[in-house]
């Protein structure tokens, strides 16, 4: 079969990591390698996490890119421009038209430059909410697991209210109170997210603080909190990967529907939520730009991200192996079994490289 | 409990200093330790239906460098001992008394400089160490914790502990997924090792591994005892292997100890008759001594621990129960023509040389006996 560049360069990495190793073992010490670093190698191997990988990446060039692509077509993403952003009757550039790569709204701005600022709030706001309530939500959910009882009564009981409540109500009522900004945003978006990964955190601590090794930690003497975070938390860590990169798309999701609804960060600040909500009204007499292109970008990020924490469950899941092992075959008919093989194996490592 | 309650000073209160002179005191003390699982029921409002007793008083005391064996079936209590002793569980009642403190009570704070001397090994290899912790932060993890060595003193000590036990100290960096289930028991060693404990208590070390490396690990546990002048409670339900590694041994049945003696007297004149029925069970490597041993079969099922029989907890399946096992409890005592550490708790001791039956028409025989007498008795648990 035939190569595609991302896979050459994903085995020539795992090629390059055993290197490492090898250099290391020269060196005197032995480097087991990591679950991580093995799901690394095996998320290295999968095609749809580059493809997934290279969506984000667009978005993220974009938003770097925002104000470069301002300064250079000169359109600005705030100020309306009817002199030079609408045509001789003061309608809209259609895309393409008169320098208007993707066209201009119905007061003359350029939906490109906006579309690349909206991509640095939607970016912004998708990537520290997730943070926020996942942090939140791991450390509530241990510490709910681990200690039991009433404190775990009452973080349950809270996890389940804030799951079952109507979050947009809840958004609409803190923006008339406090008027929508972006940190009430990312409030918002944390708080309303954090229980699910808590929930999640809380099952999984269940189980594990039963394991002989939480035993064995206590029996050496460590305390509650060494315990949680140095010895049940890495053995949390794959769903809650998993989860966080699964919450991105659903908290950009999230920011651009309390956006639309005039709620979230508001105006003059580009976002693809308030874009696809100012336009709409206008949107009825043929002007298809403008929801078309603040909806292909929401459409790219998210599907980006839900793409990637596929790929990431999957390569963090040993029970998916043989799907990887089927995967390594077949680059294996090219001729690259060994380096890429041998990043998943941990004691056929080094020889083969 | 002649043997075990005798010399244990009742005035043990007292500062750990003013009692006996450190060398003569036993470095571990057991005194009636009683363990209970509460099993509750209902999801907001939780009451008490039962529990599960699963240590119910059991006294002993272990000398300085003895290895003390603990034997009996799955269920009998003796890995629950195992974690009241190094208080992993918090005791119902009883008191653990470690080198003359009594640490039962201790809190957490307390408790740390006490878990120094005093270490674990699990009896499963694989669930015993975090699989995503490298081996050497699992080594050195009690170094740390106890803030003994740090940075690169600690690296060498975990490096030199990995010799100890046998291991190659450049897979300092490895997981434990990449070692066998000896290495990573003699891991479980190295992490056990690492506080240089006076006391070690293996439950069930070595029954999860193969033959040929168990072998390999008990000479360990037996070299390092040597080495680092280790006490030993060695829990094991093999029996040849507690015969081979202990100074005494306690048999334990649902939660209580029925028979505690020197190893080779155990072994060689049981007196109760668990101890004659478990012995016979074992298997003997001599095939022409297999041909002619006798064997005991017991009949029924352990009894629930919820519900335990009335009186001797073993009356229930013991080919020798008379009326009166179901209704009052033995004590623990040396029984006649005995040396003074043999003590047994039995109404009706084996004799030497006695031929046990096996037990289905017994039991029958002594269930219709005292079922005349005491009718709410039922054979097993009453649930």
């Amino acid at each position: 079969m035939s190569l595609s560049p991302f896979e050459v360069s994903s085995a020539a990495l795992v090629a390059e990591e055993d290197q490492s190793a090898e250099a290391l073992d020269a060196a005197g010490g032995i480097l087991g390698r990591s679950p991580l670093r093995l799901a690394l190698a095996r998320l290295r191997s999968d095609r749809m996490a580059w493809v997934s990988a290279g969506m984000i990446l667009l978005m993220v060039v974009l938003a770097l890119i925002a104000p470069v692509l301002s300064s250079i077509t000169g359109h600005s993403p705030y100020n309306p421009d009817l002199v030079n952003g609408t045509d001789t009757f003061g309608q809209p550039y259609g895309p393409g038209q008169a320098g208007f790569l993707l066209g201009t709204d119905n007061v003359g701005r350029d939906i490109l430059v906006r579309i690349a600022y909206g991509a640095r709030i939607s970016l912004l706001v998708g990537m520290l909410a997730t943070l926020l309530a996942t942090v939140g939500g791991t450390a509530l959910g241990l510490v709910s697991g681990y200690y039991g009882g009433w404190i775990d009564a009452l973080l349950a009981r809270l996890m389940d209210a804030v799951l079952s409540f109507p979050y947009v109500l809840a958004a609409i009522v803190l923006a008339a109170v406090f008027g929508g900004s972006l940190p009430l945003t990312i409030g918002v978006i944390a708080f309303f997210s954090w229980a699910a990964i808590g929930r999640i955190v809380r099952g999984q601590t269940l189980s594990q603080k039963e394991k002989e090794y939480v035993e064995a930690a206590r029996s050496i003497g460590a305390g509650s909190f060494r315990i949680m975070f140095v010895d049940i938390l890495p053995n949390l860590i794959a769903p809650v990967i998993v989860l966080g990169t699964l919450l991105v798309p659903v908290a950009i999701v999230f920011e651009a529907t309390l956006d639309y609804l005039g709620v979230g960060v508001g105006p003059p600040t580009p976002t693809w939520g308030n874009m696809l909500a100012d336009d709409q009204g206008s949107a009825g007499f043929g002007a298809w730009w403008f929801w078309v292109f603040p909806s292909i970008a929401l459409l790219i990020t998210t599907l980006g991200f839900n793409l990637l924490g596929d790929s990431v469950r999957d390569a963090l899941d040993p029970r998916t192996e043989r799907l990887f092992a089927m995967r390594r075959k077949k680059v294996a008919g090219g001729g690259l079994d060994a380096s890429a093989g041998a990043g998943t194996e941990p004691l056929s490592g080094g020889t083969e490289a | 409990m002649a043997d075990t309650t005798a010399p244990v000073n009742p005035a043990s209160d007292e500062p750990p200093l003013a009692a006996a002179p450190a060398e003569d005191r036993p470095l571990l003390q057991v005194q009636n330790v009683v363990k209970h699982f509460p099993i509750k029921r209902g999801i907001f409002f939780k009451r008490q239906i039962g529990s599960v007793q699963a240590v119910e008083g059991v006294s002993l005391e272990v000398r300085r460098g003895e290895t003390l064996g603990l034997v009996g079936e799955t269920g009998c209590g003796k890995s629950t001992l195992a974690r009241c002793i190094t208080r992993l569980h918090p005791l119902t009642s009883g008191r653990v008394i470690f080198d003359g403190v009594d640490i039962s009570r201790l809190s957490a704070r307390k408790l740390r400089t006490h878990r120094r001397r005093m270490q674990m090994i699990f009896q499963d290899p694989f669930g015993s160490l975090n699989p995503r912790r490298r081996v050497g932060s699992i080594i050195g993890d009690p170094l740390a914790i106890h803030g003994v060595a740090d940075g690169g003193e600690r690296k060498r000590r975990v490096q030199e502990l990995m010799e100890v036990v046998g291991l190659n100290p450049e897979h300092y960096n490895r997981f434990p997924s990449e070692f066998s289930g000896g290495q990573r028991q003699r891991i479980g060693v190295a992490r056990a090792l690492a506080l240089r404990p006076s006391l070690i208590v293996c439950d069930e070390p070595v029954s999860a591994l193969d033959v040929s490396v168990q072998a390999q690990i008990i000479n360990l546990l037996e070299d390092l005892q040597g080495e680092f002048n280790l006490t030993y409670v060695f829990i094991a339900h093999d029996l040849a292997v507690v015969e081979h590694v202990s100074d005494r041994v306690a048999v334990m049945y649902l939660g209580k100890i029925v028979e505690m003696a020197e190893t080779a007297e155990l072994f060689g004149s049981p007196r109760h008759p668990y101890t004659a029925a478990l012995l016979s069970a074992s298997m003997v490597a001599d095939p022409e001594k297999a041909r002619s041993s006798h064997r005991v079969v017991l009949y029924g099922d352990v009894p629930s621990p919820i519900n335990p029989p009335s009186g001797c907890r073993f009356h229930t399946r013991c080919p020798k129960a008379q009326s009166i096992c179901s209704v009052e409890e033995p004590p623990l005592r040396v029984q006649a023509g005995d040396s003074a550490g043999h003590v047994t708790a039995c109404h009706f001791p084996v004799a030497p040389g006695e031929q046990l039956v096996s037990a289905a028409p017994a039991i029958s025989a002594a269930a219709t006996a005292f079922a005349a007498d005491s009718p709410d008795i039922g054979e097993g648990g009453r649930s």
